[in-house]
């Protein structure tokens, strides 16, 4: 290998590093969602938390020198917006998806009016792990610079599978979200349930929001989300509410994402709307792929208005 | 609730007459004592290390100068909201001369508030004027291109891979032309030289811009520029992978302190000076300015420190010479990437050659697609 081109090698390679760059928002913001799905409840407003973590990150990244500080206000920052969203729709007669969209406003409102002074200031970024050591090749290298928040949320999607299948909290959970008369002839603290489902949801799409301003790109500005909190709606219909292929869909949406430029990177330079349109095109067959007809939404929770 | 409008804008009627008098006397009689109020709408923020800031910075020189009153405002989307905007600034504040920076700002609302308001001066960046358009609007760009060029130059010495990546926005026959102009650069230093591009689809896509360095990087490029809204992302990128960059709209010099080589800026002070000149002699503004290093309507950001003194001064004579007139950028023959000839021997198409103002194409030596 001259070191200087590898030609079409460089398309799967620049597919699985732009999956493992890329992925890491979508991962967490899936998995938080699905969280609250799966207890009823749709939360819409996480991108206004995604872009209100970001923010907080940077700032406490920046403030305090310390970008782990940072990642757990993101996530404290992301808590307080699902207390909002899960405090606001348990009032009567509320529409979980409204507040969702008042919350997306709110949340980018919020993090462009406090986070004006950041643009400038370089905060500390989160450091990564460098798995490419064992290679010469720059281009492996720097494909294999892994943040630690990547296999933090892969993680997650094992632990959150075991935490719904496996422990009694999670079935609490799945039962609030299939059949709030069922979990009240339980005796199941549902609203309870549900704040705390949008709460974690929150957390998680905070962190998300984090890795975008202390990872990668790796700075904060206004442009820095480009609709992540709302792809994740999709990808957890997608991942038919379950949290490994939530994880799944992630990757796949990630890798897609670098399509479109490491092809024009390797020379095939027409058609590159198209191409950069690859993760929703893809999405979009999949799912229209994988729907039944019959039963639509057979796999959604219950009580989760979407099928109303 | 129909009643509401109509009490807004009668509030609005009265504060115009009460604001119009003496708004009448002010422009007649003390022309020259009372303060110059500048009003300046910026579409997104003013510190986005891009085309916003490069305007921010013009406007805070301007504030600067005695006698010169500047009232901004961030983020005015291109829609009514920015007719609502130079409405306040004339009316609350008296702006005599409105900077609209946006591009989208042009069709319909300035041209609409030129109308209504003839005594004050409209300045808007990349509009064309044309007959029939009120008196009071100016159109100003400058030839950010040339500057490009000498970027290019500059990266021609540098690149040891001779190879250049340039992640950009969208084909518009601007952003294309001073593509163009980055190749052309690079090329006279070395015909052996290839520049990359990749076109992320849209103005301001951190993500992808990030995910375009990082494979243009991967691709061998070692020196990489960028035409996007705010280049940040791009630069900040190419100094983590460790290789050259060059910046674009104001200078990124401090997001890369190892590699920044130059950047393309815009000196908007000069074209603004021009039209706070026109409002205080009384003047109507010119309605079609525009020019480029010669008239320091755009600079070059200061050499990095990894520039060679040979790149230095191939860029600096190449500066004399397109602003002393014995350069042209864009001079036959020259050839598109697919090997037609676009401008043939002998031709010389100058900067303000209106030729090149739907330029289609991009040039020998550039990868990449229109």
């Amino acid at each position: 290998m001259d070191g200087t081109s590898i030609g079409w090698l460089a398309l799967p390679l620049a597919i699985l590093g732009g999956a493992i760059r890329v992925s890491t928002p979508f991962i967490f913001v899936s998995i938080g969602e699905l969280i609250t799905e799966k207890s009823g409840r749709i939360n819409l407003g996480l991108e206004g938390t995604l872009m209100l973590g970001a923010m907080a990150g940077y700032a406490i990244s920046y403030l305090s020198g310390s970008p782990w500080l940072g990642v757990l206000s993101a996530g404290l920052a992301g808590m307080a917006f699902g207390l909002l969203h899960g405090l606001l729709c348990s009032v009567k007669r509320v529409n979980d998806t409204a507040i969702g969209i008042s919350l997306i406003v709110l949340g980018t409102g919020l993090a462009f009016f406090l986070g004006k002074p950041l643009i400038e200031p370089k905060a500390p970024p989160l450091p990564s792990i460098a798995l490419g050591f064992w290679s010469s090749v720059p281009r492996m290298r720097a494909a294999l610079d892994v943040n630690a928040l990547f296999f933090v949320g892969i993680a997650l999607a094992f632990v959150v599978y075991v935490f719904l299948n496996r422990t009694g909290w999670g079935l609490m959970l799945r039962t609030v979200g299939d059949s709030e008369d069922a979990a009240r002839a339980l005796g199941f603290p549902v609203l309870r349930v549900r704040i705390v489902a949008t709460m974690a949801g929150g957390i998680l799409a905070g962190i998300g929001g984090s890795f975008l301003s202390l990872s990668y790109p790796g700075s904060w500005s206004e442009g820095l989300s480009s609709g992540q909190g709302i792809m994740a709606v999709a990808l957890v219909i997608f991942a038919r509410w379950r949290s490994i292929n939530a994880l799944g869909a992630s990757l796949l949406f990630g890798g897609a994402g670098a399509l479109g430029p490491a092809l024009q990177g390797i020379g095939v330079t027409g058609y590159y709307y198209l191409f950069n349109a690859a993760p929703y095109i893809l999405t979009l067959a999949i799912m229209v792929a994988s729907t039944s007809r019959a039963a639509p939404f057979a796999d959604a929770p219950g009580e989760l208005k979407l099928h109303r | 609730m129909t009643l509401k409008p109509v009490d807004r804008r009668s509030v609005l009627q009265m504060l115009a007459a009460a604001g119009s008098a003496p708004f009448v006397l002010k422009s007649t009689v003390a022309r020259a004592e009372t303060p110059l109020t500048v009003g300046v709408l910026y579409s997104g923020s003013k510190q986005d290390y891009g085309f916003n800031q490069s305007h921010a910075q013009a406007a805070a020189a301007l504030k600067k100068l005695p006698g010169i009153k500047v009232i901004e405002e961030e983020r005015v989307p291109e829609t009514i909201a920015a007719q609502r905007s130079m409405e306040g600034m004339i009316r609350q504040d008296g702006a005599q001369l409105i900077l609209a920076t946006s591009f989208g700002y042009f069709k319909p609302h300035v041209l609409e508030m030129a109308a209504k308001y003839p005594d004050v001066t409209f300045a808007h960046t990349g509009g064309v004027w044309t007959a029939g358009m009120p008196e009071n609007i100016g159109t100003l760009y400058a030839y950010i291109f040339e500057a490009q060029y000498i970027s290019g130059i500059v990266a021609g010495h540098m690149t040891k891979s001779k190879k250049l990546g340039l992640v950009a926005a969208k084909p518009t026959p601007n952003l294309l032309r001073s593509i163009n102009a980055l190749a052309i650069g690079a090329r006279s230093v070395d015909p052996a030289i290839e520049v990359q591009v990749i076109f992320t689809g849209d103005w301001v896509l951190p993500v992808r811009e990030a995910e375009a360095t990082n494979t243009l990087v991967d691709q061998g490029a070692d020196v990489i520029a960028a035409q996007v809204d705010s280049p940040k992302v791009v630069i900040e990128t190419a100094e983590k992978r460790g290789v050259m960059s060059c910046g674009y709209h104001s200078s990124q010099a401090d997001v890369a302190p190892n590699g920044y080589l130059t950047g393309a800026e815009w000196n908007w002070i000069t074209p603004y000076l021009v039209y706070a000149g026109s409002v205080r002699g009384g003047k109507k503004p010119e309605h079609y300015l525009r020019s480029g290093l010669g008239d320091h309507f755009v600079k070059n950001s200061p050499f990095g420190k990894l520039v060679t003194p040979e790149a230095r001064a191939a860029a600096e004579t190449a500066r004399a010479d397109l602003i002393g007139g014995t350069r042209v950028i864009y001079s036959g023959p020259l050839k598109d990437n697919k090997g037609n000839v676009v401008i043939p021997a002998g031709v010389m198409q100058s900067s303000n050659d209106r030729a090149l103002d739907g330029i289609n194409y991009l040039v020998e030596g550039i990868i990449g697609q229109v």
